[in-house]
């Protein structure tokens, strides 16, 4: 255990924080930015949401009742951009900025600088998607995977604001991630093993190594698409020699390890989670390592199982499968080891650990139907149905949003230094997971009935299920103001957190006062 | 598990508030009418059953983790952390029944991509925002267009949007009807040849499990042997634009008695229409008829991007109201609406409509909304655009 | 922070760097990979793009191949275009001409370009064209008509499962293309 003053540092602010929104701007301090992040993604994630629930609107009943098929394109397109860029990796970027230095006993981020500007970046990146939203002829409407010549030659004139965003956004995470790289190997303290840190700290190391092998290739297919659609070149256009399919290639390159930046600190964060609420040590703690970073690489060699009806050839086609069928190996292995650590615990079932649960189940659910997508046959009739959009909101709400929320819940004792009302935490679970399975759950009916996705109207034998999935959509809405509520009172006030805040919990964290201080471990804490 | 008869999910309360008639959903994969997607469906079928039983494995032992193992029954936590041996166990056995899964998936996609051997060749373009179908042996070649009118799908409430009328009451096959399907004979090995001119769609059948992504300037193939005759459903499953969601597909399949007298009379047909529009040259149609015929052309063809009140979107699709070129040259007018212009969503319409409807579509446009400009285009005028005089 | 650390951050973070500048250099690489990638294995349908050479082909007349054309003009292309045959029978080796037609139906000279794409793919490695209108663009004047030549033959190496062979071909309009470049280049005569 180490004492918190600061005694002999060549720093000069030592406890004192500059105050007012100066503090907020030229901050370097890891708790501070991660803060930060953290309302960010909260704020896209409502911005997010609230589209989302101007889709199921529309989709309430079949006919145009409320937007017009442009803009309901517009909407699914920065639904989905927002979601992924803006809420769950912000998210996880704000939990490593807060986490990371505090597991591994270090004082700081390594690099706190590039810190402040990974964050600072953000807000424009997001401006600039949102504002084109408002120019005449609207904003993007090619969807969040902009396949050319869609996104190229036939797209409006905001397409350029469009993959300026994306470049500033893809700047923000390279950053993050070199940060985060630079922290894990340099910033630990003596004693603090690879294979003693967190599982939190590994499955973010790797995340953060997938981030600066793909952002750069998203960096270049956005590129490709600005020089294609404003400069004269032809990446993606047949006539100029080039092939809309490359276009694919290209971004599913970047878009499978992407989806798995997405989960892999998920992972990790259940990972945490479980063992404290059980009462026990994780399960097979090697074993999770090596199944993340085998998950990490198969990510590269399965990115066109998106893409089964382009029209591979059958070779290709059975090689996609067959590797994306792999995978379900290492993550099979992970979902046993968190069975095999619950099994003879003791456990108790606080907020964090019923989203743990939640996560185990439902993402395992999202695992099946991950596993029936990769057959390539019946993929020729789920791709691009309703079936695809149950998948992926499976993996990504119940599995990404839901370890946030647990990590969020888990966390805020010790952020604050209040513990969280937990009837209203209860309350917002039991909400959520209810209203998220009416959500997502009748999906899977619908897209095998034939559903296509991404349409602002349907055939009349799909209005009963879309009624259903858009009251299910709007009670999750709502669902995620009592989340608000909690963190706002958490905040403000409420019963005092122990430093250790939960009986079971293991790790430097909950070695220090809650809330933390805002310098940690300037002194090395020492690991046994 | 799913099952595939479909079940009365209606509750009265949810449905108090809609003005559809809620026809029955299947809650399951469609069997199909080809012998693949039959195979399809099984395969479907099977690995749902084995997600179920591993699925039943997993939570169950979670489950009974939970109940048993809760501080509250005052269980104590045990202390093992790892085992090798487990380890190995649960690796392998996912790794073999992932080989029991592969082994016939892989049988069935190697019949489904053996394109080789068919009996009929059809040409499928998808195009923004209607198929397009060419027989290859035949001189047969037609646009399907959806045929469900507008005023079904409209139904704005004025409170959102400005364009509000009456909406007309849905029919059965809402926006799953066209106005020419394609007819194929059953028993025969029909083979699709897939392409798109302009942007990415995608030709989707789920009872024939077809989906073929139809890309520009490339060619994808797909067949289907249907055993059943019948009417078959499909849609648009590549998002293609603002109407991606309004470019269904009907695929009739019929006998080959019946085919062949349908194949026949439609080649007829086109040639006799062929010959028709070289009469209409001589011919003056009077601008009331050309204004009832450009209205109903104009709601059918154009009125998706430029809007029934002529104002279009701004900044996506130009409005023809007050336009320059509705109200200026009409040799330029009719140039654009034939040819299209470059570089924009607008697509030539000379090979999708005939001279007569071109010639009236183009009236009805300089005379609609207010734009009086009293031309009466003729299919002579239109005529000597194409040919380049 | 210490000296030393700061050194060996800084040491990480080019490491870094270079890979995040390698990745992004790597997804233009996969644009030429893909190209290769297509060559060999027929991938996208993609045949080739010069002349092939009309020596030393090898024959084998016991079996024919079905080979078929087909003619699409993109969205805003006034041609009319089509071939002449839509079905021929060849030998493997057999070196053989077929013609398309197009026309022109717009009031405007206009330049296309023609994009072939076989079916099925792994075929298009065994297409080889010895003259082809798609090697060139094509002008054409105001109403103008032409017929277009492509000499080729099928590879005698064509697997035996592969029995039909489609040929494609997409005309698009690079008019505006073209213009650009001949700002440039000035006039040297197409």
């Amino acid at each position: 255990m180490s004492t918190m003053t600061d005694t002999h540092d060549d720093h000069d602010d030592h406890d004192h924080k500059p105050t007012g929104i100066t503090r907020w701007l030229y901050t370097t301090n890891h708790k501070d930015i991660g803060t930060m992040y953290l309302w960010f993604s909260f704020t896209m994630f409502l911005i997010g949401g609230f589209m989302a629930m101007i889709i199921r609107a529309e989709l309430y009943q079949p006919g145009l009742q409320i937007i017009d098929p442009n803009f309901f394109n517009q909407m699914t397109t920065v639904h989905g951009l927002i979601m992924v860029f803006g809420a769950v990796m912000p998210a996880f970027v704000g939990l490593a900025n807060w986490l990371i230095p505090m597991m591994i006993g270090a004082p700081d981020m390594a690099l706190p600088r590039m810190n402040n500007w990974s964050f600072w970046i953000l807000p424009f990146a997001f401006s600039i998607l949102l504002a084109s939203l408002f120019m005449e002829g609207g904003g993007p409407n090619f969807g969040w995977t902009f396949y050319a010549p869609l996104s190229t030659t036939y797209s409006n004139d905001s397409t350029a604001f469009f993959i300026f965003s994306v470049h500033i956004m893809g700047m923000s995470s390279i950053m993050g991630a070199i940060n985060v790289i630079v922290t894990i190997f340099n910033m630990r303290a003596p004693g603090m093993t690879f294979m003693k840190m967190p599982l939190f700290v590994w499955t973010w190391l790797i995340t953060a190594f997938l981030l600066i092998a793909v952002m750069p290739v998203l960096a270049g297919t956005v590129t490709m698409m600005l020089t294609d659609k404003y400069f004269g070149t032809s990446f993606f256009d047949a006539a100029g020699g080039g092939d809309p399919v490359m276009f694919q290639h290209i971004f599913w390159f970047f878009g499978h390890p992407e989806v798995y930046i997405m989960i892999l600190p998920a992972f990790g964060i259940v990972s945490e989670i479980i063992p404290t609420f059980a009462r026990k040590r994780l399960f097979g703690y090697s074993s999770m390592v090596y199944a993340t970073s085998s998950i990490a690489l198969l990510s590269f060699i399965v990115w066109a199982h998106h893409m089964l009806t382009t029209g591979m050839p059958v070779a290709a086609e059975l090689f996609f499968m067959y590797a994306t069928m792999l995978i379900s190996v290492p993550t099979g292995v992970k979902v046993f080891n968190w069975v095999a650590t619950m099994w003879k615990g003791s456990m108790t079932f606080e907020t964090p650990m019923l989203f743990a649960l939640a996560f185990v189940i439902l993402f395992t659910i999202g695992g099946f139907s991950g596993l029936m997508l990769a057959i390539t046959p019946a993929d020729f009739q789920y791709h691009d149905t309703y079936f695809v959009v149950a998948h992926f909101h499976y993996v990504l709400v119940t599995g990404a949003i839901f370890s946030i929320m647990a990590a969020a819940y888990y966390w805020l004792p010790k952020w604050t230094g209040h513990m969280y009302d937990e009837k209203l935490g209860k309350t917002h679970f039991w909400c959520s997971l209810i209203s998220v399975n009416v959500l997502f759950f009748p999906m899977h009916f619908v897209g095998l009935a034939g559903m296509p996705r991404r349409i602002p109207d349907y055939a009349l034998q799909f209005a009963d299920f879309n009624k259903i999935i858009s009251i299910g959509g709007f009670a999750f809405g709502l669902s995620q103001l009592i989340f608000l509520a909690v963190v706002i009172k958490c905040i403000r006030g409420g019963e005092k957190a122990t430093d250790r805040v939960w009986e079971g919990a293991t790790g430097l964290e909950w070695e220090i006062p809650s809330p933390a201080p805002y310098h940690t471990f300037s002194t090395p804490p020492e690991i046994k | 598990m799913k099952v595939t008869r479909s079940t009365g999910w209606s509750i009265p309360a949810l449905l108090a508030t809609g003005n559809v008639m809620a026809s029955d959903m299947p809650l399951n994969m469609v069997q199909g009418v080809t012998d693949i997607s039959q195979k399809t469906y099984d395969l479907h079928m099977n690995i749902l059953y084995i997600c179920c039983v591993i699925g039943l494995v997993v939570f169950g032992a979670m489950f009974w983790s939970i109940f048993h193992h809760r501080k509250s029954k005052g269980a104590k936590p045990a202390t093992f952390h790892e085992s090798h041996t487990v380890e190995i166990i649960w690796t392998a056995i996912p790794f073999v029944i992932l080989i029991a899964m592969a082994v016939p998936a892989t049988g069935v996609l190697l019949e489904i991509e053996d394109n080789s051997k068919s009996d009929l060749t059809i040409q499928v373009t998808g195009s923004q925002w209607k198929w397009h179908y060419k027989y290859f042996d035949h001189d047969l070649e037609y646009y399907s267009v959806l045929a469900t009118p507008r005023a079904q799908y409209e139904n704005y409430n004025g409170i959102f949007n400005s364009n509000a009328s009456k909406p007309l009451p849905k029919g059965e096959n809402y926006l799953s009807e066209v106005d020419r399907p394609l007819v194929i004979p059953i028993n025969k090995k029909v083979r699709f040849l897939v392409t798109s001119d302009d942007v990415i769609h995608s030709w989707w059948v789920p009872d024939f499990a077809v989906k073929q992504d139809a890309n520009p300037g490339f060619i994808n193939e797909a067949w289907a042997k249907v055993n059943v005759p019948g009417v078959y459903r499909g849609k648009c499953t590549e998002l293609c634009g603002k109407d991606h969601g309004y470019m269904p597909i009907v695929v009739i399949a019929k006998t080959q008695v019946e085919y062949d007298k349908w194949i026949a009379e439609k080649v007829a047909v086109q040639a006799q229409a062929k010959a028709e529009e070289q009469k209409l040259l001589g011919m003056q149609m009077s601008k009331d008829e050309l204004m009832a015929l450009g209205e109903r052309t104009y709601l059918a063809s154009c009125a998706a991007c430029h809007q029934p009140n002529g104002q279009g979107l701004p900044g996506v699709f130009p409005g023809l109201k007050d336009s320059p070129i509705a109200l200026g040259d009409v040799k330029k007018h009719i140039d654009v609406v034939v040819n299209g212009t470059k570089g924009t969503a607008m697509q030539g319409f000379g090979k999708q409509l005939g001279l007569k409807e071109l010639a009236a579509v183009i009236t009805y446009e300089r005379n609609a909304w207010g734009n009086n400009t009293g031309d009466a285009v003729q299919a002579a005028d239109v005529n000597a655009v194409m040919k380049g005089q | 922070m210490q000296q030393s650390k700061q050194v060996e951050n800084s040491k990480l973070v080019k490491k870094l760097v270079v890979i995040v500048i390698g990745m992004f250099g790597f997804g233009f690489a996969l644009v030429p990979l893909y190209d290769i990638l297509c060559e060999v294995t027929g991938l996208n349908g993609k045949t080739n793009t010069t002349a092939a050479s009309t020596e030393n082909i090898r024959q084998n007349k016991s079996r024919t191949v079905t080979v078929e054309f087909l003619a699409i003009t993109n969205k805003n292309m006034p041609w009319q275009f089509k071939p002449v045959e839509r079905r021929i029978e060849v030998y493997p080796g057999e070196v053989k001409l077929v013609n398309f037609y197009a026309m022109n139906e717009s009031g405007n000279d206009l330049v296309g370009q023609a994009v072939p794409s076989v079916s099925p793919g792994r075929g298009a490695t065994y297409f080889n064209k010895i003259e082809c209108f798609c090697f060139n663009r094509q002008p054409l004047k105001a109403g103008a008509e032409t017929l277009m030549p492509l000499t080729f033959y099928i590879d005698a190496d064509l697997p035996e499962d592969i029995n039909t062979l489609t040929l494609s071909y997409t005309m698009y309009d690079v008019t505006e293309a073209v213009q650009g470049e001949s700002t440039q280049l000035s006039q040297t005569g197409e």
